[in-house]
């Protein structure tokens, strides 16, 4: 495939690896924290972990959007199908995620419950028109990437007057997470959590731009390098990390210049701020609450908004006991860390979220099998550098 | 189905309306569905017989059995519908043990109010299908359920045939050091499917591989007869297959990604949707693990038939009593190729 190929092709990768094993100081370590699901299943999938040598380490991130979705939040969701009757549509995603005594969209809907899986918000749209007796509720959520979407459903069910849809909006914020990670305690003052750089959100980039990094980079003193999702474009943007640190800098720079502008896409910006507001606080799994983390629907649609339309009340979010999803969320623990990994806590029976999505740190370390292979790590990457 | 049948069956159709509960109430309804329908379009000796079974003389030879539901939704796709679907699949599930497939058993559930012309343009592809394979279907029932308890028609079908002596392919016979080997491209089947699906629709001209490897099995088994392991890889696909066969061989299985056979179109769907192309299903592909010292023969054979021009080396068994699949990922890094959990989600973000 043209535009992808190249960005998985051998020999770009053995050339970066070589770069990488030749440039990165043996006196110290690297710890690279990638903040998108979508980068930590590329380091995954393709087996990049075999081609960095040992002092450069991958520190994964919250950046998996069912991931930080906080229980409370699928339990309201449970309710608007259940309770009150609606027709509930979300992505994919999302419909094995575990909710409160570990019941999931997937498993409301064996039992009766009308949850539907989209690929478009605009599938929700033509769920409500074909359906006019019934509610129907787009469950949206994920980072700025998958707000426009639903800010256009938004726009169209007004236009249209669709009196039967609505949206339960969980809409994150990428920069308001990084920010808090980097705000913490066990970043900032234990320092058990070593942060050296971050691999920047790809997608989320391409609609906010690379200017909102440009704030704690600053700030925090760490290197930002915004990465595109291919191996390659992983491998690059480490490699620029790298410098960066060895350089004593620490910069945005855009690895993904393919797609992304330091403006970004400021007609899907206008779009999200005509129909959006932020929220005082938002809880996420993991983080716990975090001001101006979230959107929610401004008044101007408050007759599309589900929380209001259904009364949405904030339900308390008690992840499964012994579940490391908080802390490997953080990054401040890794999946192999948490007693349920692989014993309860499997692919086919989640426990935690991180288990669920394939952008899921669990679920990547399960499918791909890098716990069972650790012996193997590096080989690659002495094999470029000879 | 080819044009002419279907125009055939559309110019002597007797049959019109829907289906409706008395054509499964065994009454006069049930008899005419079976003579008009099945009878006239199966057509053979067994079936005129008019009795409730099949009766046969097996050949010298040990026989197989296997059984095979088809739920397929949409019931018409690019290269196939659910009635050829069913006679290859069944087909296949009794070629993989090496052996000729004698005959076919045919059970059908129809959901009332199902477009009786529907239905026989199912049945005379069906009908080809088992002709083009020459595997004939000689027994069958039909029941029907209430609208709204089915999806229009399931197809359940049995097949019987002869193993020859002196194979033995069985799930557990892979050693470390065999080769395997594939036929042909993997996922065109899911993806096929995928792109009729009502609220994914999208343009592609990939058809289903929905084809009866018999007399690819025969070839194979005729030039390398000590084959150790024939699978289909069907639901799960490529991965979930070869994970099944490590389990019973306690064996692990090592694939190079770079030489496994894609269609471009496939992949370009599996990155659009987010999919991983190794569990993708086929209906039309068979895995085959030999000693290594037959895999050229073998390959040959295979790249000799039609349907294994594409035929290719994809890996190798290995000692591990992990019962691991590993591939060496084309970028250079390794990685495991797990069972597959659930149903394949796609990616949102």
């Amino acid at each position: 495939m043209k535009y992808i190929d190249e960005f998985r092709a051998r020999d770009l990768a053995h050339g970066l690896a070589a770069a990488i094993a030749r440039e990165a100081a043996p006196s110290r370590a690297y710890h690279i924290m990638e903040f998108c699901g979508g980068h930590t299943h590329a380091i995954f999938r393709y087996g990049v972990h075999d081609l960095m040598p040992s002092n450069v380490r991958f520190v994964h991130g919250p950046g998996c959007p069912v991931c930080v979705l906080p229980i409370g939040r699928i339990d309201n969701a449970l309710e608007l199908a259940e309770t009150h009757g609606a027709i509930v549509c979300s992505y994919g995603d999302m419909m094995r995620v575990p909710a409160s005594k570990r019941r999931s969209l997937l498993k409301a809907r064996a039992e009766g419950a009308d949850v539907r899986m989209i690929y478009s918000t605009l599938d929700a749209l033509k769920i409500a028109r074909e359906n006019p007796s019934r509610q129907v509720v787009l469950f949206a959520i994920g980072f700025e990437t998958t707000t426009p979407p639903t800010a256009v459903a938004l726009k169209q069910a007004a236009a249209e007057r669709l009196e039967n849809f609505s949206v339960f909006c969980n809409h994150v914020l990428t920069p308001a997470a990084i920010q808090h990670i980097l705000d913490s305690p066990e970043v900032r003052e234990i320092g058990s959590v070593p942060i050296d750089g971050f691999l920047g959100p790809s997608h989320v980039s391409s609609v906010i731009g690379s200017r909102p990094y440009e704030f704690f980079a600053e700030e925090f003193q760490r290197p930002v390098v915004i990465a595109g999702f291919e191996p390659v474009d992983v491998m690059q943007a480490t490699l620029m990390v790298i410098r960066q640190l060895n350089e004593g800098r620490y910069e945005v720079e855009n690895e993904y210049a393919r797609v992304v502008t330091r403006d970004g896409n400021t007609k899907a910006q206008a779009l999200v701020a005509d129909v959006f507001e932020l929220r005082p606080s938002f809880e996420w799994r993991g983080l716990g609450h975090v001001p101006y983390s979230a959107l929610r629907i401004k008044d101007a649609y408050a007759n599309l908004d589900a929380e209001r339309r259904f009364g949405v009340e904030t339900k308390p979010s008690r992840d499964a006991k012994s579940c490391e999803c908080p802390s490997i969320l953080r990054g401040a623990k890794k999946p192999t860390d948490c007693k349920l990994f692989g014993t309860v806590c499997t692919p086919e029976n989640p426990i935690g979220s991180c288990m669920v999505s394939s952008e899921g740190a669990c679920a990547a370390y399960w499918t791909y099998g890098r716990f069972r292979q650790e012996s193997g790590a590096g080989k690659g990457a002495r094999e470029a550098a000879e | 189905m080819t044009a002419m049948d279907r125009g055939l069956a559309e110019r002597t159709s007797r049959l019109s309306g829907a289906v409706d509960m008395s054509h499964g109430a065994g009454g006069r309804a049930t008899a005419e569905l079976v003579r008009d329908l099945f009878v006239r379009h199966f057509d053979n000796a067994m079936l005129r017989a008019g009795n409730d079974q099949a009766l046969f003389m097996p050949p010298a030879g040990r026989l197989v059995m296997s059984t095979d539901a088809h739920v397929v939704s949409p019931l018409v796709f690019p290269g196939g519908d659910i009635g050829a679907l069913a006679v290859h699949g069944t087909i296949n599930d009794v070629a993989m043990a090496g052996a000729r497939p004698l005959y076919l058993a045919a059970a059908f559930i129809l959901e009332e109010g199902f477009r009786l012309a529907d239905l026989e343009q199912i049945v005379v592809s069906m009908a080809a299908a088992s002709r083009e394979a020459g595997v004939p279907i000689v027994t069958g029932d039909t029941k029907v359920v209430e609208k709204g308890k089915g999806d229009g028609v399931f197809i359940t079908t049995t097949g019987v045939g002869i193993v020859p002596d002196g194979v033995d392919i069985a799930g557990d016979r892979a050693r470390p050091g065999d080769a395997v080997l594939i036929n042909g491209s993997l996922g065109d089947h899911g993806i096929a499917i995928l792109s009729k699906r009502e609220n994914l629709a999208f343009e592609t001209e990939i058809c289903s591989d929905s084809a009866a490897l018999h007399t690819l099995v025969a070839a194979m088994v005729e030039a390398v007869p000590g084959i150790h392991v024939l699978r289909d890889p069907t639901r799960g696909g490529l991965a979930a297959t070869l994970n099944e066969i490590a389990r019973q061989s306690r064996v692990g299985i090592r694939l190079n990604e770079a030489a496994i056979p894609f269609k471009p179109d496939v992949l370009a769907a599996c990155e659009l949707l987010g999919l991983d192309p190794l569990y993708v299903a086929n209906e039309g592909k068979v895995i085959a693990i030999c000693a290594p010292e037959h895999a050229d023969r073998l390959l040959a054979a295979m790249r000799a038939h039609p349907l294994g021009r594409d035929a290719a080396l994809i890996g190798s068994v290995v000692a591990d009593d992990n019962a691991f699949v590993q591939m060496q990922t084309a970028f250079g890094g390794s990685r495991i190729v797990d069972w597959l959990a659930g149903e394949q989600l796609p990616r949102i973000c």
